[in-house]
């Protein structure tokens, strides 16, 4: 069993928790994941790593409440215990001889990106970070990545806070004027990732995408994290959990990705609902 | 006395029966019967079962003890040499093992050993009082990496001498492959639970939700004090067959679909890990786990169920046993028939239809056999012209797994072969000092009671490696 050393909504639909795993907390790094379950019957989902403190024993997790699980895990409390949190798992995000880099955030997927800009900022890199939201109430983490990056850059696609628009417009503008990058690293919705990596393209930028597909075992054995990437005219398959969740933009089928993340929607529908009213009637 | 020339049958649920339930499908000889197929042993002086069995269970003997109705004494003797006699009995191909050896069986069915031995496991389940007694420490410390055959066994062996074993799983729980992979229906849960449990009450420490060659390294291990590291972390990716459509939704590999079903437990009613379940389903490949993919598939609900297989039955590499069960359960084999594609749904006109990228149907080829390969098996040639398809929204990928490469990418001078099975000697020892392996880490995929036995040659190699010191 691990403890929720503390909570904190970040904003109605999304939480971050503090979680007791000291060998997690000792050896996680930016870019990797971990796999929970809430309870003993209980379902294993993928989060990725939002920050550890090694000295506390702690592991931060940001996820956004979109299905059973994730309600579920969001009634428990500070106090209380999780069945199961295991990692630290994945290859951590490649920052050796990216001395400027662009993250480019979108929703929830920001919580992923935070720790990889606070990385850069601390290996001395040069950070620029544009992070998108649909509105303001669904914003997260402004103080944090102004903190760690040299440029800041905030986008609702409603215009209803900061800039309006999605991300690609000022990254698009940033290139066009003539800025250039080591690495750009896209972490969000695969539709935003995907074009992102359109977006740069003209530019020749190299930019990473950071995958969250479906999970089981994240060890390698399932197969069901599966990914097409197209190499040297080939279409390979690579598996987020062990060969990932971070890989080479250009290469990544993001339509065939899409498309399997959307599996079981049907019935994570029902399922969320079912658990919905769980509550409502408790 | 004559000798009855057959073995006794196993009482079994009926087929149409159990296609529709995840309960065990045979139901295991009464006391009567246990008596009266242990004394068709001849008791031999050759013994050539014993040499049949990897872990080399004193198999007349404990046959002899229940002629004598003394069941526990039966347990007590092959729980000597065996960790896990429940799940042998019920896993182990005996036919090619033990029964295979047997003199009875050169003019008559062989002895039903595995029958016996799982009689025998389970009237100790149901009826020993107490609990196993940790033996007093020796002062050393193991660390056992992997809950799957190899490991458990390993850890019951060196346990039993004195050792303190700390046994790391990646997984949520212990069993590896016998949670994970081997369905309820041949396996109960239940069972493989209480091995573990009498493992616990030996000392074993279980480890869950730690991956070793990422939470923890094999060095860190020895860092912790542990003296010696026996690696059983199992079979690893699995392997697909590079043709157009398998990322098509609805297409699983073995690993998949069976740890849904098994692990999650997406079989019962109202699962929190979803499945696909219903329609037709397609299972490629010719082994143990197709079939246990198969007959799963069948009884989540499964109109119809194909196994397609390239060679034909002479070649099919499953237990004789599993084949009947699943041909009796109705389980169609399409044999001498090999996927070229896996077919799905697109509606070019409406992006949002939600079944767009689901799988439809699986075109295949048909195969004669021509000349023998390498392997000695007749090697599957294509028809020309042959195609056809068959109509399947399930297709699940039973062709086996390459080893997983955590451990090898994380631990120095561990050294592996060119497919990335682990090198060890015939005492199970790695490239590496104290650090030894074995099971489908080493092997590739195989069968549990190898596994078994390459985790007790590795426990007998550590116990002579440390009680040297």
């Amino acid at each position: 069993m691990y403890k929720i050393v503390r909570k904190k909504a970040l904003n109605p639909t999304v939480t971050q928790m503090e979680i007791e795993a000291p060998l997690v907390a000792a050896k996680a790094k930016p870019g990797q994941f971990i796999i929970l379950r809430v309870d003993e019957e209980g379902e294993r989902i993928p989060l990725t790593v939002a920050g550890t403190s090694p000295q506390e024993g702690t592991v931060k997790i940001i996820f956004q409440i979109v299905g059973a699980t994730t309600e579920l895990l969001n009634h428990r409390n500070e106090g209380e215990f999780i069945q199961d949190f295991v990692g630290p798992l994945g290859v951590p995000t490649h920052t050796e001889g990216i001395r400027k880099v662009c993250i480019v955030g979108g929703g929830v997927g920001c919580a992923i990106a935070m720790p990889v800009a606070q990385e850069f900022h601390r290996l001395g890199a040069e950070v620029t970070s544009i992070i998108g939201f649909r509105s303001r109430d669904l914003l997260i983490l402004e103080d944090e990545f102004r903190a760690c990056s040299d440029r800041l850059v905030v986008m609702t696609d409603d215009g209803s806070y900061a800039r309006h628009g999605n991300v690609t417009v000022p990254l698009k503008e940033m290139l066009e004027a003539g800025e250039t990058f080591d690495a750009i690293i896209t972490i969000g919705p695969l539709i935003m990732m995907k074009f992102v990596t359109l977006t740069a393209k003209p530019f020749g930028v190299p930019v990473t995408a950071s995958m969250n597909p479906i999970m089981i075992d994240g060890t390698g054995m399932c197969g069901g994290c599966r990914l097409t990437l197209q190499q040297d005219g080939k279409r390979v398959t690579k598996f987020a959990c062990v060969d990932g969740p971070d890989f080479n933009a250009y290469e990544i089928d993001f339509d065939e990705a899409m498309s399997r993340g959307r599996m079981y929607s049907a019935y994570e529908r029902r399922a969320r609902e079912e658990v919905c009213n769980l509550f409502k009637n408790a | 006395m004559a000798v009855n020339p057959k073995k006794h049958e196993m009482p079994a649920q009926a087929p149409e029966v159990r296609a529709h339930n995840f309960k065990e499908v045979a139901l295991g000889y009464s006391r009567e019967t246990a008596v009266e197929e242990a004394a068709r042993c001849l008791n031999c002086k050759t013994r050539p079962c014993v040499a049949g069995c990897p872990v080399n269970i004193h198999i007349p003997e404990f046959i002899q003890k229940v002629k004598e109705f003394d069941f526990e004494g039966a347990y007590q003797i092959i729980s000597q040499t065996s960790s896990l006699p429940a799940v042998c009995g019920r896993v182990c191909p005996q036919e090619t093992q033990c029964e295979s050896r047997c003199t009875l069986g050169r003019k008559f069915e062989p002895v039903g050993i595995g029958r016996l031995e799982r009689f025998v496991a389970d009237w100790h389940n149901a009826h020993a009082a107490g609990k196993a007694q940790a033996p007093e420490s020796n002062g050393h410390r193991v660390a056992v990496v992997g809950s799957g055959p190899s490991g458990l066994t390993c850890a019951g062996d060196l346990a039993k001498k004195g050792y303190k074993v700390s046994v790391f799983e990646a997984l949520h729980t212990a069993g590896g492959v016998l949670v994970y992979g081997i369905p309820e229906f041949r396996l109960p849960k239940t069972i493989v639970a209480r091995e573990v449990e009498t493992l616990k009450e030996l000392g074993v420490d279980i480890e869950p939700n730690v991956v070793i060659g990422k939470t923890l390294t094999i060095d860190e291990l020895f860092g912790m004090g542990y003296e010696a590291v026996f690696v059983g972390s199992g079979a690893g990716l699995p392997r697909f067959m590079n043709i157009p459509g398998e990322s098509l939704k609805g297409v699983y590999s073995a690993n998949e679909f069976l740890t849904r079903s098994n692990l999650m437990k997406a079989y019962r009613d109202d699962p929190k890990t979803p499945i696909m379940k219903g329609g037709n389903v397609a299972v490629v490949g010719g082994g143990n786990v197709a079939m246990d993919a198969a007959r799963t598939a069948l009884r989540l609900g499964a109109e119809h169920v194909y196994i397609v297989y390239r060679r034909s039955m002479e070649e099919l590499p499953a237990r004789r046993e599993e084949v009947e069960h699943a041909r009796e359960e109705g389980i169609d084999f399409r044999l001498l028939c090999n996927p070229v594609e896996i077919l799905g749904y697109s509606n070019p006109e409406d992006p949002r239809d939600e079944k767009n990228g689901f799988v439809t149907g699986i075109r295949c080829v048909k195969m004669e056999l021509g000349d023998a390969d390498a392997s000695g098996r007749r090697r599957p040639v294509v028809i020309p012209g042959s195609e056809f398809d068959l109509d399947v929204d399930t297709v699940v990928m039973a062709i086996g797994t390459s080893p997983n490469p955590l451990i090898k990418s994380t631990t120095k001078g561990l050294e592996v072969n060119e497919r990335g099975g682990i090198i060890v000697d015939e005492d199970g020892l790695t490239s590496r000092e104290g650090v030894y392996a074995g099971g489908d880490a080493v092997t590739g995929a195989a069968t549990v009671i190898s596994a078994m036995g390459a985790g007790k040659v590795a426990a007998k190699a550590i116990d002579e490696y440390l009680s040297g010191r």
